[in-house]
């Protein structure tokens, strides 16, 4: 379960950001998890307050958007949204694919005062 | 006032985050007063928020491993030494893969392997003597490599003549996928016995992969393996890696892969 790293990761981040901003207090913290990120958001949704505890994000709420897979297909250049499971083109069946969004774990914004 | 949490209660109110441009309407979670953690709607009563200032940050989370790998990455450059890092459920045959691997690479003194685990020596004992150096690294927790482990490494290498790095990573189809080490290459290996749609159940490690290579090959006849149904499974996640099938026992295939190590070799 590598979402406790990745929590860690986001708690370290996060604080470095407050710090740099010299806010008071970060209220939420807003992630986007891509479909193809290898993220699971339960999973991550359990590790965040595990981690943040005794730090100064132990109030703090974690907002997750999940992103779905979005792909370009190089043949007949439709753009559509497969499920990463099955990187096929939706509109001719291609598996000749790019992908445009997904892939990320992101941290999106915080909510501070 | 919610009748869950009770938040929108004048002395109940709590605090979230978004931005505010469009329809007050909406859902979200958050924290009830009773430590709880609770998720529904809001109308376009406003009354019950209280509101921070927010920050833009469009950060990868893993922007620091992927710093650091960024500079693992230059560092194996400047002393020319290409790395690839292999990646595969436990038992899949990575170490024999290794093994006979090295038996076939000219024994010069250019290869280092470091190989992780949780816990043992076990792997690294098997593969001494077969490279130039040979290194566990011991992840205990974790259950992955990450860019740092892989930089804290790297100077035994200043003075070998170390061209070709092999890293095998933590036995794991999910987690080893998420972090860049600073590789070249991205090897994904997948025994037959595993069955043949674990491209699609693990599609993350698959699509990113530069090559896979299907192990232990002489097991089919035991086995009811549909190659070309793996085959498909392999592009359906994604995946535009080149597919080497092999078996480290017998031999055979493996002439093919030494040849792919050579090829993306960058220096002699």
């Amino acid at each position: 379960m590598h979402e406790m790293s990745l929590a860690q990761a986001l708690v370290d981040q996060v604080i470095e950001l407050a710090e740099n901003d010299g806010c008071q207090k970060v209220l939420s913290v807003d992630v986007s998890i891509g479909a193809l990120s290898g993220v699971m958001r339960e999973s991550l949704e359990f590790c965040f307050p595990v981690v943040a505890r005794g730090t100064a994000l132990e109030e703090t709420v974690l907002n997750v958007t999940e992103v779905p897979l979005k792909a370009e297909c190089r043949d007949c250049r439709s753009i559509t949204n497969p499920e990463p499971f099955e990187v096929t083109c939706r509109h001719c069946g291609s598996m000749n694919l790019m992908v445009l969004e997904g892939r990320d774990f992101k941290l999106v914004s915080l909510e501070v005062e | 006032m919610c009748i869950d949490c009770g938040c929108g209660d004048a002395a109940n109110t709590h605090k979230h985050s978004h931005d505010h441009s469009d329809d007050h309407d909406h859902g979200h979670r958050h924290i009830g007063p009773d430590g709880k953690e609770y998720y529904h709607r809001h109308d376009n009563d406003q009354s019950a928020h209280e509101h921070g200032r927010t920050i833009k940050v469009e950060q990868d989370v893993l922007s620091k491993n992927n710093g650091i790998a960024i500079v693992n990455r230059q560092w194996l450059d400047d002393h020319h030494i290409t790395a690839f890092n292999l990646m595969s459920s436990p038992g899949a045959g990575k170490t024999t893969l290794l093994e006979k691997t090295l038996e076939r690479l000219p024994q010069d003194g250019t290869v280092a392997v470091l190989v992780g685990d949780q816990e043992t020596d076990h792997d690294a004992r098997r593969l001494q003597g077969k490279a130039a150096l040979v290194k566990q690294i011991n992840t205990y927790r974790s259950c992955h490599l990450d860019a740092a482990m892989i930089s804290k490494e790297l100077e035994t290498y200043e003075e070998a003549q170390i061209n070709l790095l092999l890293i095998e990573n933590i036995g794991n189809l999910v987690c080893p996928a998420a972090f860049d080490l600073g590789e070249h290459c991205r090897v994904a290996v997948l025994s037959v016995t595993e069955g043949e749609d674990k491209p699609v159940k693990y599609p993350v490690l698959f699509n990113n992969a530069d090559v896979v290579l299907i192990t232990k090959t002489d097991l089919i006849p035991h086995l009811d393996w549909d190659m070309e149904q793996c085959h498909s499974y392999i592009r359906k996640s994604g995946s535009r890696a080149r597919i080497i099938e092999l078996s480290a026992r017998t031999g055979e295939g493996m002439g093919a892969w030494i040849d792919y190590l050579q090829t993306m070799k960058r220096y002699d």
